[in-house]
């Protein structure tokens, strides 16, 4: 047994050798976006390179499709199983039709996850959301009761009154209300997304509530619109809009001071966390499956739920500071 | 008998020298050359998985290539393929979601092919409208049913086995889709070369006129060649839906133009009365090989279009400017 007992263990060490030198290579992370050329998505890369560099030994392969279609993101895929790439972290174009594919690439031993746009359970490992409603919910209010040391009557201005994300996030809202007793939610009208509806309804509520405080707009329309409708009556600084919108859409709007501060998910932590998730998962020093933890560097940590999924983390705060470097990115 | 005999060549030139300076000869040597380019160029190149893989970057493309070839060959144009794809993938879809098994499916996919196909026929052929201002409007046509009847909806209940035709293999790495082409070449081949058919596709195309004073039935053979394109266009949608295992009314955006590419690429005259099956073929290849090899490079999809556009308008160009230079 001696001889081929010692040729095996030989045998046996340096395969582990071998196995610990591939590991030690430089692992390739691919982040394919719905298409390139889009602001939202280079800063999302960024963010990627951001994690690659605290990461040390890791290449991001920042690739996409010329045009959104799922036909262009799986030949992307392909070439990408064909590189034999670690990991892809893919924002989808398609939720059903990279199923195959990115199937495809698990069985040839790639990870894979989805952030911002999922795929379908069968399709990946786990997927990230920017944030959840929960977390969105608490966010709109608290910003309200930040720029409000007195307290004061707030209103919500929403999209349609079957809009489900709006009414989960209200929902969501109520739930914490009581957390910021000093804010009282004195009535909530829909603006069903319309740019002239929501400058309406905007009015009407500063006419039925002079006292009004705060207009949380959970809808990127209706922020917009809010703010204008704020401006136009000469209530700057004694009504404060805010609630989700985009950087580039409200610039101007918390320029003027018709809004303190608003938010939105952060593309830059959204590519950094996709890393960080792809990498650890690709390391296999975490695992994907429901109720598990995992690191993502500087944004702390996710933890699965029962469909794999995670939230990131609450929506990114967007004020006076820091609009001028990200409205010209989304 | 004077001494100055006049020769007459018996042919212009021998046929080993007309193939070797023909454009298909050109199109081996450009896919040759890009092929030796791509496994220098990536180690991961030269692996029957990845060309396997990346062999569906142009199969279901080539399908239809095949029928337009015809079509244009006879002065003719399908710009609604992308869409007949489309409104057949959903026909499949609602059936599937109905509970229709795989060969209802496969019927009902071919038969939508057909159905297009045969609009787009009877409007050119029978109305005698200019078929690229018909098929302009029934891209939209085809594409808008789609949308109606899914919105931002997907079908996604295939049934296990109608997966086979875009993710099956019938030995090794050759895919379903790959003897489908093959097959597929192989009939256009004979069909438009070998039969008395493709003799009168060919005249068409130099001279309706002419062709219908010798007697040719222009419109049924028009018919005939748009009937082809639906239902190739029928089959890419079978293999399309299959590989993807889901319909959106987005599926195969843009495709036609692609298929048009190729078809040029092949060295059909885009005025109609020449081209060949076997120059489809090889252009079918150097475009798959070309995306597949620059995609192994992560080229930008953008730089890739780019190439691509830069690589049509060379082969297209540079025999042009050699006769022009030598004349």
């Amino acid at each position: 047994m001696s001889a081929i007992g010692k040729a095996l263990a030989t045998a046996a060490m340096g395969l582990a050798l071998m196995t610990t030198a591939s590991q030690a290579e430089e692992m390739r992370i691919a982040l394919v976006v719905k298409a390139l050329g889009i602001g939202f998505f280079e800063a999302a890369n960024k963010g990627a390179e951001e994690a690659a560099k605290e990461l040390g030994d890791v290449k991001i392969i920042y690739t996409g499709p010329t045009d959104t279609t799922a036909e262009g993101q799986i030949e992307v895929i392909n070439s990408l199983i064909a590189q034999k790439v670690d990991a892809i972290a893919v924002s989808a174009n398609d939720t059903d039709a990279l199923v195959p594919t990115l199937k495809k690439a698990m069985d040839r031993g790639i990870t894979v996850i989805s952030w911002d746009s999922g795929v379908a359970a069968e399709g990946r490992q786990m997927h990230l959301n920017p944030s959840s409603s929960a977390l969105i919910g608490n966010m709109i209010i608290k910003l309200a009761a930040d720029n409000l040391p007195e307290g004061g009557d707030v209103a919500v201005l929403s999209a349609t009154t079957t809009s489900t994300n709006q009414n989960t996030w209200i929902e969501e809202m109520n739930k914490v209300a009581g957390n910021y007793p000093s804010v009282k939610v004195v009535g909530t009208v829909y603006g069903d997304d319309l740019a002239d509806k929501s400058y309406r309804e905007a009015q009407g509520l500063m006419q039925t509530y002079p006292d009004l405080k705060a207009i949380i707009a959970p809808t990127s329309v209706g922020i917009v619109a809010a703010a204008q409708a704020v401006t136009d009556a000469g209530k700057v600084g004694q009504v404060n809009v805010t609630g989700l919108g985009l950087p580039s859409e409200m610039a101007g709007h918390v320029k003027s001071g018709a809004s303190k501060s608003f938010a939105i998910w952060n593309p830059i932590d959204l590519g950094y966390s996709a890393t960080m998730l792809a990498y650890h998962l690709a390391k296999k020093d975490a695992e994907a499956k429901p109720g598990a933890s995992i690191l993502i560097g500087r944004m702390g940590s996710v933890t699965l739920d029962d469909k794999n999924e995670a939230a990131m983390a609450d929506p990114f705060v967007y004020d006076s500071s820091n609009i001028d470097q990200f409205s010209s990115i989304f | 008998m004077s001494t100055t005999t006049r020769q007459i060549p018996d042919r212009l030139t021998s046929p080993l020298s007309r193939a070797l300076k023909s454009w298909e000869a050109l199109l081996l040597v450009v896919a040759v050359a890009i092929f030796i380019a791509n496994s220098l160029a990536s180690p991961y190149f030269l692996d029957p998985w990845n060309l396997s893989d990346a062999s569906f970057n142009f199969t279901e493309k080539a399908m239809i290539a095949f029928a337009m070839a015809m079509l244009i060959i006879a002065g003719e144009i399908d710009l609604s393929v992308g869409s007949i794809i489309a409104l057949a993938s959903t026909v499949m879809g609602a059936a599937a979601a109905a509970g229709a098994g795989t060969p209802s499916l496969v019927v009902l996919g071919l038969g939508t092919g057909l159905v297009c196909g045969a609009f787009n026929g009877l409007l050119v052929a029978r109305f005698g409208l200019p078929s690229i201002v018909v098929t302009i409007g029934t891209m939209s046509l085809f594409r808008g049913i789609s949308y109606i009847a899914l919105g931002d909806g997907a079908y996604t209940q295939y049934p296990g086995s109608f997966a086979w035709f875009g993710q099956g293999y019938v030995w090794w790495v050759i895919t379903v889709e790959l003897v489908i082409f093959a097959l597929a070449a192989l009939a256009f081949g004979i069909l438009l070369h070998r039969t008395n058919f493709g003799r009168m596709v060919f005249a068409i195309g130099n001279n309706a006129t002419a062709a219908r004073f010798s007697g040719i039935r222009v419109e049924k053979i028009r018919f005939i060649l748009f009937l082809l394109t639906g239902l190739m266009s029928g089959i890419a949608a079978i293999c399309l839906t299959s590989r993807l295992g889901s319909t959106r009314p987005s599926i195969a955006s843009g495709f036609e133009l692609e298929v048009v590419t190729i078809v040029v690429l092949g060295g059909v005259s885009i005025l109609g009365g020449s081209g060949s099956i076997l120059g489809v073929v090889l252009a079918a290849l150097v475009m798959g090989l070309v995306t597949f090899g620059l995609g192994l490079l992560n080229v930008p999809g953008i730089v890739m279009s780019i190439i691509v556009g830069l690589l049509l308008i060379a082969v297209i160009a540079l025999p042009r400017l050699w006769t022009k230079l030598r004349l």
